[in-house]
């Protein structure tokens, strides 16, 4: 018996523990939500994502249909077309998977349409890489569609729920995304939680419009300068509005699971001279590093971002005012400017008073798959903690000469 | 049903009543609207509509108006048939089998940019119609070579003293090889031969396409009290053979009108007009060379 036909026989059964990748997580968190159409592209390292939904529907078929388009563009397309017509999409890529999908992501987000996506952070060509960083993700920041770094295989699993739940209640696509390799090839146990309790958690979709025969509208067609700019602000609100939905979500889910995660999630920041922001597994690493640090009377923090878009400014603000130093680590670059989790949060902060605005150091590092080990992220601390202002390049670590 | 089509319809058409309402943005003369009327007059109300950028997605009405009368889907250029699969899914997968699904776009999102999704989605027999209204050029954005301009033809790309060398894509031929159940070509000018496809297409399932001829006053400098006449004229030219293809093999030609001369076809409209007589004699050879393949194939149908 394979492990989705015993998942399948548990059926009802509580929570049970498996053995499980990142990429088999996030497969199972799609096959727990009842995806109804699954549309995708093969592209390392996302690939297992999609093969293993495709075993989970051939040991115990739920009513769904799989479109084995021929590009990622068509994926999209055909998720779009399918939540239009008012079904539940799923679809997975990475690197240049997404990137071929950027117009159709801008798509999605203006039509208002629950999309969820696995997107496994592969780097961008050329050269030739699979392995893990964030620009592929990050280059995205602007297509309307929110974004969320996770940290465990559980974690990839759990958010792949709740973010078919935030999506359907704010009608804006989400995006999940895992390390390449890291997590996504990474075996780890995970609990999965039972159908009946994600039923209960995730109720099926109920869509405010649809493409439907008995009510036609058009929809996407010419929108002239007299309406567009208001529809725009309309999807610019439903981001604002996110923030507090997903925290819902995320209580409910603890209510449910006994996990939460949240948008950021601080790490021994009290009393805290030096923060170290982070996001998806170079967090884990730097934990083991302020645990480290922590024992030698070092007072140091980590806040690990995991909502990238929208910002949660709030949140933000309260975990990192007053702490005298905040020390961002960017797995990604924007050429030409900063890290990117670093601009971000930086512009979060500028509205603070000035006596409780951090000082700001950047550091990129980790690009194409180079491991951010703890002497790297050690190296970042040491930086931070012997100079009283930040360098104004920016500041690569890691790196050889 | 009949099987062949006179000259001169009977318009013995289908009385659906009227789906496409009036007050469309068309030019006046387009091939389009004539052809999504009576279109839409088999198919009835229950089908979706997915149009790609292309002059029917602008002249169906900007927002909040539209003139399908049934649900429309705008999608991104190269991708209507994508867009048209994952809406199959979706009404599949949410009970709504019984709708139809409609793909309409132009040539140039067929053609070009739009192929290699129409290519998967007919590999994929896609439970779908896919029509392309071939206008012979990306008329929308004024007039530029598309790979269904012909040979000889002026177009803003193709300017006076250049004017396009390269014969057009055998749109035919390409979705034959696909093996998709139904593909046909049709014009505005035998709407019984026209509606008689769609009606076909309507009862099968799987993959069906249609072809269909849309002439545009406005890209081929023509007078749009003729947009009929040329659509007659390039089916009695063979310009535009009318002709079917089941499951990819079996051909026929469906209506065989008395012949005409191409110089009265090329003579109403403006984008021949600096083709000297070897490009007529040239295009005469081509035509010649296409119709010949086509009756061969039908001839080894069994349907000659």
């Amino acid at each position: 018996m394979t492990a989705p036909q015993a998942a399948a026989r548990e059926g009802s059964a509580a929570a049970s523990t498996r053995i499980l990748t990142g990429n088999q997580a996030a497969a199972y968190g799609a096959y727990l939500s009842q995806v109804q159409v699954v549309s995708a592209y093969p592209i390392t390292p996302q690939t297992t994502v999609i093969e293993t939904l495709a075993e989970l529907y051939r040991d115990a078929p739920w009513p769904s249909r799989f479109v084995n388009v021929e590009s990622e563009h068509s994926a999209m397309a055909a998720c779009i077309g399918a939540s239009m017509a008012g079904a539940r999409a799923f679809t997975a890529t990475s690197s240049q998977g997404l990137a071929l999908m950027h117009e159709l992501l801008h798509w999605a987000s203006a039509q208002r349409l629950p999309l969820v996506m696995v997107n496994v952070n592969r780097a961008l060509a050329p050269g030739w890489n699979i392995w893990t960083d964030q620009n592929d993700s990050l280059s995205q920041r602007d297509t309307g569609w929110m974004q969320l770094y996770c940290e465990s295989n559980q974690e990839a699993l759990d958010t792949v729920i709740q973010a078919y739940r935030v999506a359907e209640q704010v009608q804006i696509p989400i995006m999940v995304v895992l390390d390449a390799f890291v997590l996504s090839h990474t075996a780890e146990a995970v609990s999965l939680p039972s159908p009946e309790m994600v039923r209960a958690f995730l109720p099926p979709r109920d869509p405010p419009f649809r493409l439907d025969v008995e009510e036609p509208h058009a929809f996407g067609g010419l929108l002239t300068p007299d309406h567009y700019q208001e529809v725009r602000a309309k999807l610019h609100r439903g981001m604002e509005d996110a923030i507090p939905i997903w925290g819902e979500a995320e209580r409910s889910w603890e209510a449910f699971t006994g996990r939460a995660y949240d948008a950021v999630v601080p790490y021994r920041t009290e009393d805290a001279e030096m923060v170290l922001v982070a996001s998806a597994t170079v967090a884990s690493t730097a934990r083991d590093v302020i645990d480290a640090l922590r024992a030698r009377g070092k007072k140091v923090g980590l806040l690990r971002v995991r909502l990238f878009r929208p910002t949660p400014h709030d949140a933000l603000r309260l975990a990192l005012r007053g702490i005298p130093r905040v020390a961002v680590i960017d797995r990604n670059i924007s050429y030409g400017h900063h890290g990117i989790f670093f601009q971000e949060i930086k512009s979060a902060l500028y509205d603070l008073p000035a006596r409780e605005r951090p000082g700001m150091f950047g550091y990129v590092t980790g690009l194409g798959g180079r491991d951010v080990t703890r002497g790297v992220i050690l190296d970042a601390v040491g930086r931070t903690l012997s100079r009283d202002r930040a360098e104004p390049e920016t500041v690569w670590i890691g790196r050889k000469e | 049903m009949r099987t062949d089509c006179p000259d001169r319809p009977h318009f013995r058409l289908p009385n659906g009543g009227e789906i496409v309402s009036r007050g469309h943005l068309a030019c006046p003369g387009c091939g389009i609207m004539p052809a999504i009327r009576f279109a839409m007059k088999v198919l009835g109300r229950r089908t979706v509509i997915v149009a790609p950028a292309c002059c029917y997605a602008v002249v169906d009405g900007p927002f909040p108006y539209s003139a399908a009368g049934v649900p429309f889907l705008h999608s991104a250029f190269e991708a209507a048939a994508s867009f048209a699969s994952g809406v199959r899914a979706g009404l599949d997968t949410t009970g709504v089998a019984d709708v139809t699904v409609l793909a309409w776009a132009g040539d140039g999102g067929t053609f070009d940019i739009g192929l290699q999704s129409l290519s998967a989605a007919a590999e994929r027999n896609e439970n779908m119609i896919y029509v392309c209204y071939d206008n012979e050029a990306y008329m929308n954005t004024g007039i530029q070579r598309s790979s269904a301009t012909p040979r000889g033809a002026w177009t803003t790309t193709t300017p006076k003293g250049a004017t396009k060398t390269e014969r057009k894509k055998d749109l035919g031929a390409i979705m034959a090889a696909h093996r998709v159940p139904y593909f046909a070509t049709a014009t505005i000018a035998y709407l019984e031969d026209l509606t008689r496809k769609f009606a076909k297409a309507r009862d099968l399932g799987g993959f069906r396409m249609l072809h269909l001829y849309a002439p545009c006053p406005t890209g081929w400098k023509a007078d749009a009290r003729h947009m009929v006449e040329l659509s007659r004229l390039a089916v009695r030219t063979r310009v535009f053979p009318l002709y079917e293809v089941h499951d990819g093999t079996r051909f026929e030609v469906t209506l065989d009108p008395e012949t005409a001369p191409l110089r009265d076809y090329l003579a109403l409209q403006g984008r021949f007009a600096e083709m000297g007589d070897a490009g007529v004699a040239a295009m005469e050879d081509e035509i010649r060379d296409r119709w010949e393949i086509l009756q061969r194939r039908a001839a080894s149908s069994g349907r000659a």
